[in-house]
């Protein structure tokens, strides 16, 4: 297994190189730079500015430094927020992110799992109809419109919570709900059909002739074979919900990564663009390095290639 | 699949000469009544798309600025919005696009990911290693530049709308796809028709894949909602469909932010997309089922 992981690991750095370099030759080829305004700047000191960023030199060898910074953990500094690196933005809008994700991401799993496996072990039951009602919904309602309704209830109504801000303990509740609820619908969906496929196969029939209890069948043969569609789902999914979530980070106006790598892209920031996406990418190769663990793990069929 | 409808004693005529697998889920998915209401719910719903703005006068372009919002009437069935259109008409058209968007995309979705994913997991070893690192890629390459870089180099096109979510939605498939199938792959019966002699082709899309079909369903009835919605925020950055053109994604997005004022602009548009999507869902609970081939024959 440790060799597993250690190629792995090693695999993870032609990727990020790939991904690198895509996405720096992606950025530069949309128009406009980080310094064109409304107002056009004097040509030479637009020149000074991007002498200054080394802009002015060949992209190639822009590119070249650039991997050399990077590999020295240097993300570089803001094009668009002076005197400020792209590492400090990340180091402050990160852990925001990451608080709200984690949240969500509890809210997700305690709620989806229990539903989805209830669904599939009480199936066409009036349990499953409502599950399959309250997860449509979930799935249904985009968020932009679910957001905006619980602060509308929660917030103005009922005036429980504040409706936006991310000051209290307090005012983590709404966005992560929002967020977590979402994604719970999702795993639901995917623990019902997981489940109901393993349900049906012989080693259950096998369980039961032996006189296993229901439950025993449930959580301790069913569910592992069941959650495997879920965790492949849940890689990807989990480097999304904790890198930030945009829509989220705008209704509730929360100082997270999401909102600012899409400010980032719109006003071209170059290194907070880059910085973004090399964090994301390390989390998903990371992310799916775990999947493809638990896989092994939850399927004692399967070895370590 | 054929789609008669066959008498009880065609039935058991079947039945004495032995009947296909697909002829076994037909009959399955006839006798479960929530999915055949389902599909029936959408084949309604797409007809009213498609045919319903031939029978009504109002255009989708039609402003009338001095009528403005206002609830529903005997003129304007489901209202109108601040411009004074027609809120039915709008809904009518952007079910042809939402509904579009949503089958096509998934489905393009559907064929490359189940591909791509069973490929990498029956094949295992250094090329499903290769692909698999591929799909990290892809997974963390910027969406939101990619979109402004197809809009710069092509414009603003409703086919670049299937592209762009193409390019990102057959990704989860793919790796739930490669998922099961290497658990599959372990199994005797794949075992047996290896020993066969059987070409891979066959044993993954005649063997493999049938089993896996569940996750497959479940997740595909799934995408199609996400579909629809990553359809609005495309249509917010400016790629795909642009006003006075509507799409249920658009008109949701629009009636979220005036839902304090006006009700009615979301929650027909959300009424009619929770509509289709429960429809869709049972339908897809039904196929599941109906496509199992470990439930007991009945």
């Amino acid at each position: 297994m440790f060799r597993f992981i250690a190629r792995r690991l090693l695999q993870t750095i032609p990727v990020l190189l790939v991904i690198i370099t895509a996405t720096f030759f992606m950025v530069r080829f949309v128009p406009g730079g980080p310094f064109t305004s409304e107002k056009a700047l004097p040509p030479e000191i637009l020149r000074n500015i991007e002498a200054h960023y080394g802009l002015d030199q060949p992209l190639w060898r822009q590119y070249v430094n650039y991997l050399g910074q990077v590999a020295r953990g240097d993300l570089g500094p803001s094009f668009k927020y002076t005197n400020r690196s792209v590492n400090e933005i990340i180091g402050q809008t990160l852990p925001v992110s990451l608080e709200l994700g984690g949240w969500a991401l509890l809210v997700a799993l305690a709620v989806g799992l229990p539903l989805g496996v209830l669904a599939a072990v009480r199936r066409n039951s009036w349990l499953d109809y409502a599950c399959s009602v309250i997860g449509m919904i979930g799935i249904c309602v985009p968020v932009y419109v679910g957001g905006p309704l619980f602060a509308l209830l929660f917030g103005v109504y009922l005036q429980w919570v504040n409706v936006s801000g991310w000051y209290e303990g307090i005012d983590r509740v709404l966005p992560a709900l929002t967020l977590g609820l979402a994604y719970a619908a999702y795993i639901m969906r995917m623990t019902r059909g997981g489940m109901l496929e393993v349900l049906g196969q012989d080693y259950i029939r096998t369980a039961r002739a032996k006189g296993a209890s229901e439950a025993r069948i449930v959580l301790r043969h069913a569910l592992r074979g069941g959650l495997l569609p879920v965790v492949a789902f849940l890689g990807p999914a989990v480097a999304g919900i904790l890198t930030g979530s945009f829509v989220i980070e705008t209704v509730f106006q929360i100082p997270g990564l999401g909102r600012q790598f899409v400010i980032s892209a719109f006003s071209r920031d170059y290194t907070l663009i880059l910085g973004t996406v090399i964090l994301y990418a390390t989390l998903i190769v990371v992310c799916n390095l775990i999947v493809d663990i638990a896989q092994v793990w939850l399927n004692p069929k399967l070895k370590f290639e | 699949m054929s789609s008669v409808v066959k008498e009880p004693s065609a039935v058991s005529a079947d039945l004495e000469r032995g009947s296909s697998p697909a002829r076994d889920a037909w009959h399955r998915l006839r006798k479960n009544r929530l999915a055949v209401a389902g599909g029936l719910m959408l084949l309604v719903l797409a007809v009213l798309c498609i045919a319903g703005p031939w029978f009504l006068r109002a255009t989708y372009q039609e402003q009338n600025l001095d009528l403005g919002a206002t609830p529903p009437s005997a003129a304007h069935w489901l209202g109108t919005d601040t411009l004074g259109r027609d809120l039915l008409v709008r809904l009518l058209y952007g079910g042809r696009i939402s509904i579009g968007v949503g089958l096509c995309a998934t489905l393009v979705a559907l064929t490359i990911g189940v591909i791509y994913g069973a490929v990498a997991g029956y094949v295992g070893g250094k090329a499903d290693a290769v692909m698999m690192r591929l799909v990290d890629i892809i997974y963390a390459l910027p969406f939101t530049i990619f979109v402004i870089l197809l809009m710069v180099f092509f414009g603003r096109n409703i086919i670049l709308l299937f592209v762009a979510i193409g390019a990102v939605e057959w990704l989860t498939m793919a790796r739930i796809v490669r998922g099961q199938v290497m658990t599959l792959k372990k199994m005797e019966f794949i075992e047996a028709a290896q020993a066969l002699g059987y070409g891979h082709a066959r044993i993954i899309f005649r063997h493999l894949l049938p089993n896996a079909l569940g996750p497959i369903i479940v997740y595909a009835t799934l995408t199609i909602p996400a579909v629809m919605l990553l359809e609005a925020f495309l249509s917010f950055l400016g790629l795909g469909v642009q006003p006075p053109m509507s799409s249920w994604g658009t008109l949701i997005k629009d009636g979220a932010e005036k839902m304090e004022e006006f009700w009615w602009l979301l929650v027909f548009p959300g009424g009619i997309f929770s509509l289709t999507l429960f429809s869709l869902n049972f339908l897809g609970d039904g196929l599941r089922d109906a496509l199992d081939v470990r439930a007991a024959k009945d």
